[in-house]
């Protein structure tokens, strides 16, 4: 493949037409070859990049660098200064300040959603995911850039480190460490890995980032490969995201047209190649050593850890899996810097979280906040409130492996550390938001009943204890239970998270012990007064056990 | 106990068109199952016979991934596969009236076919549509924020493209 220095791009959408952007391409053609730089600059028209103000523009890349309006007159000097002595020429910028109509919309949309701050979900809605020019338009490919010229490996890692950023996936690890991790590990051969494989239930953050700016993935993983001396990467996307799928297929194409992803990108020696690998439904796949096998061709059995994949993953070599939320704020990082993130958020978990409301509330959806906000504030400002004046009774964060939230704890901040300290988890980001016509027995059953379906079987504490766990859970909806159920119910927690091989196993109980501290006295009306009191448990009418005896007689 | 069986030929083009697509290694061998699946409803014997071969990965180790994922069916289904979610964002939205509604209608229990051939019911794991539960997956149509009394409704524009 050939490879360039720079890529010129030149908008060609009517309004630049009229505007003269075909004698400015003519013109650039001919400058450039003038400096015998035809060899060395590639130059290509581009459909409309969404900056009518400064119609015509022209971009150079890699230094992302938009200039506009561009008259025929102004092509020599941009050509001697930018393409050829390598100085940007600040006069011919096109206005920074000045917004379009779709931009000027975000702000509008801000207005109506106070304190939303977007830096993952910056162009999703935005620009056109299908075009890798409106990507670029808006600063896309410019943290690649910015890394491949001016970055060490060793610089990139750091960069990440001192933003703090940390793991979106749901265990909250600095991602900093993990990439140092590989990138230390021995092996001429390392992977890095996205995992797209988002099946917490009442989780579709991903989904979003993914259909709606599929170059931010494929520009955060080449620096990934980059950082950490990967030559090969994996997009493992679950099977139902269909769109995602397909819009993540085309973008690779672009990118690789485009020079940034393949062989020698932007020309130098560094090259990534990346593959979409689909998911066929299994919940367990998100575990990333699961993910890992199921690459392999084989059923997602989550592998025995350590050794951890960062230096036994894929085929055995090194492997950096990142979650995609968390790859979307890396190009942003490394184009503003570890100090502008830690400009969002609280001390110890900086920058933003995609939250997805649901349940009960006026409005569902999505919202990226920064980190620390509370529940109270997210149910009130973004979800305009609970359902037709019901009030609330709990939330579920996280997926169904998440803690329950009753309202006592309404007010805590949402970071990583002040959720721990307050004994629950911020997962994956998912609020499942419940009304007083809820029964937490009913709830509980339903998360039991998807662990005891979702279990992958390998080992007994898991298979076998979520099971029970949806059995007993049963008869107390039922009626049939007895008090020393809920002990039992509270040993086969203990046994789960203390005795599972993986994380599914490991947080299965999770709910089951937040339901029975923050309301006990409604799991135990359901045992004593037989009764529900949400109203939502058909009670089995009481048998007494000596009829019952009788009866099987 | 006789089911009707694809035509070889048919099994070995979806198969070939995948293999040619994804390429005949390890690391592609869910997409491919995934692609066979889609274009034969489910993955007859046959099929994963000519995958073994093809890719040189042990029947066994077919076998196993293709009982493990959900998205897999080693028996062909109905005309038309009902997918309903039963994760807790939708349940708590009402998808316990939905589910009643859809057994109501279909007759069939979860996992089961119609006798007829066109139906096939199964319960699935969260689809990721969580925003307009409660979801239920027709074939390829998601039909979200959905109404127990909007199944016969849903169901019968199946029904009519059947004729």
């Amino acid at each position: 493949m050939k490879t360039y220095r720079a890529m010129v791009l030149v908008s060609n959408d009517p309004l630049s037409i009229e505007r003269g952007s075909q004698q400015v391409y003519t013109k650039l053609t001919e400058e450039i070859a003038a400096y015998g730089l035809q060899d060395e600059i590639s130059l290509s028209m581009v459909s409309d990049i969404g900056r009518h103000d400064a119609a015509p523009l022209v971009i150079v890349y890699p230094d992302a660098v938009i200039y506009g309006p561009i008259a025929p007159e102004n092509v020599h000097t941009l050509v001697e200064e930018h393409l050829y002595k390598g100085r940007v020429v600040a006069g011919l910028q096109a206005p920074l300040k000045e917004m379009t109509g779709r931009i000027a919309w975000l702000s509008a949309r801000k207005g109506t959603l106070p304190a939303e701050q977007r830096i993952v979900l910056e162009r999703a809605g935005l620009i056109d995911p299908e075009s890798i020019e409106d990507y670029i338009i808006h600063d896309g490919y410019a943290a690649l850039g910015k890394v491949l010229g001016e970055m060490k490996p060793a610089d990139v890692i750091s960069e990440l480190e001192k933003s703090g950023l940390r793991g979106r996936g749901g265990a909250g690890f600095p991602t900093g460490t993990k990439w140092k991790f590989v990138s230390k590990a021995d092996g001429a051969q390392k992977y890095v890995i996205c995992n797209a494989d988002e099946s917490e239930p009442g989780t579709f953050k991903d989904r979003l980032i993914l259909e709606g700016d599929p170059h931010s993935i494929i520009e955060a993983m080449t620096i990934a490969a980059y950082a950490v001396g990967a030559s090969e990467g994996y997009i493992y996307i679950r099977g139902e995201y269909t769109l995602a799928q397909e819009r993540m297929h085309r973008a690779i194409i672009k990118a690789e047209e485009m020079g940034f992803l393949g062989d020698q990108i932007f020309g130098t020696d560094f090259s990534f190649n990346l593959h979409i690998h689909s998911g066929a439904g299994a919940y367990i796949c998100g575990e990333e050593t699961a993910l890992i096998e199921s690459i392999e061709g084989k059923p997602g059995i989550p592998r025995a850890r350590p050794p951890f994949p960062t230096t036994h993953g894929l085929w055995g070599k090194p492997t950096l899996v990142n979650n995609v939320e968390t790859l979307a704020n890396v190009p942003a990082i490394l184009r503003r810097g570890a100090a502008w993130y830690h400009s969002f958020g609280t001390p110890s978990s900086p920058g933003t979280k995609v939250y997805t409301m649901l349940g009960n509330v006026n409005v569902t959806g999505v919202v990226e906040v920064p980190m620390g906000i509370t529940l109270r504030e997210i149910i009130a400002i973004y979800a305009k409130g609970m359902k037709k004046g019901s009030s609330f009774k709990l939330a579920q964060t996280g997926g169904s492996s998440g803690s329950v939230i009753p309202s006592s704890l309404q007010d805590t901040p949402m970071d990583f550390d002040s959720f721990s300290k307050a004994g629950v988890s911020l997962g994956s980001g998912a609020l499942l938001i419940c009304d007083e016509d809820t029964c937490v027995v009913d709830l509980a059953k339903v998360l039991l009943n998807f662990f005891r379906v979702e279990s992958c079987g390998k080992c007994n504490p898991c298979r076998i204890g979520t099971q029970r766990a949806f059995e007993i859970l049963t008869t107390i909806t039922e009626g049939q239970a007895t008090l020393n159920d809920l002990d039992t119910l509270l040993e086969l927690s203990s046994n789960l998270a203390m005795m599972s091989n993986c994380g599914l196993g490991q947080t299965a109980g999770t709910p089951l012990v937040d339901i029975l501290k923050y309301f006990r006295a409604e799991v135990e009306a359901h045992i004593r007064l037989k009764v529900c009191p949400a109203g939502v448990c058909t009670m089995k009418p009481h048998v007494h056990p000596e009829e019952k005896v009788h009866q099987h007689a | 106990m006789t089911i009707a069986t694809i035509d070889g030929k048919v099994v070995l083009e979806a198969v070939n068109k995948a293999v040619e697509e994804h390429g005949a290694t390890i690391d592609e061998l869910i997409p491919i199952l995934n692609d066979v699946n889609r274009t034969l409803g489910y993955l007859p014997a046959n099929a994963l016979d000519e995958i073994s071969r093809r890719l040189r990965v042990p029947k066994s180790q077919l076998f196993s991934v293709s009982s493990f994922y959900r998205m897999f069916s080693t028996k062909p289904r109905g005309k038309h596969v009902v997918q309903f979610c039963e994760s807790a964002p939708c349940h708590v939205v009402g998808g316990r009236q939905v589910w009643a509604s859809l057994l109501d209608h279909l007759k069939i229990g979860p996992g089961e076919t119609s006798p007829d051939g066109n139906w096939t019911l199964i319960t699935t794991s969260c689809l990721g549509v969580c925003g307009v539960g409660p979801v239920i997956i027709i074939d390829d149509d998601i039909y979200g924020n959905v109404a127990p009394d909007q199944i016969a409704e849903i169901l019968a524009r199946y029904s009519e493209t059947r004729e």
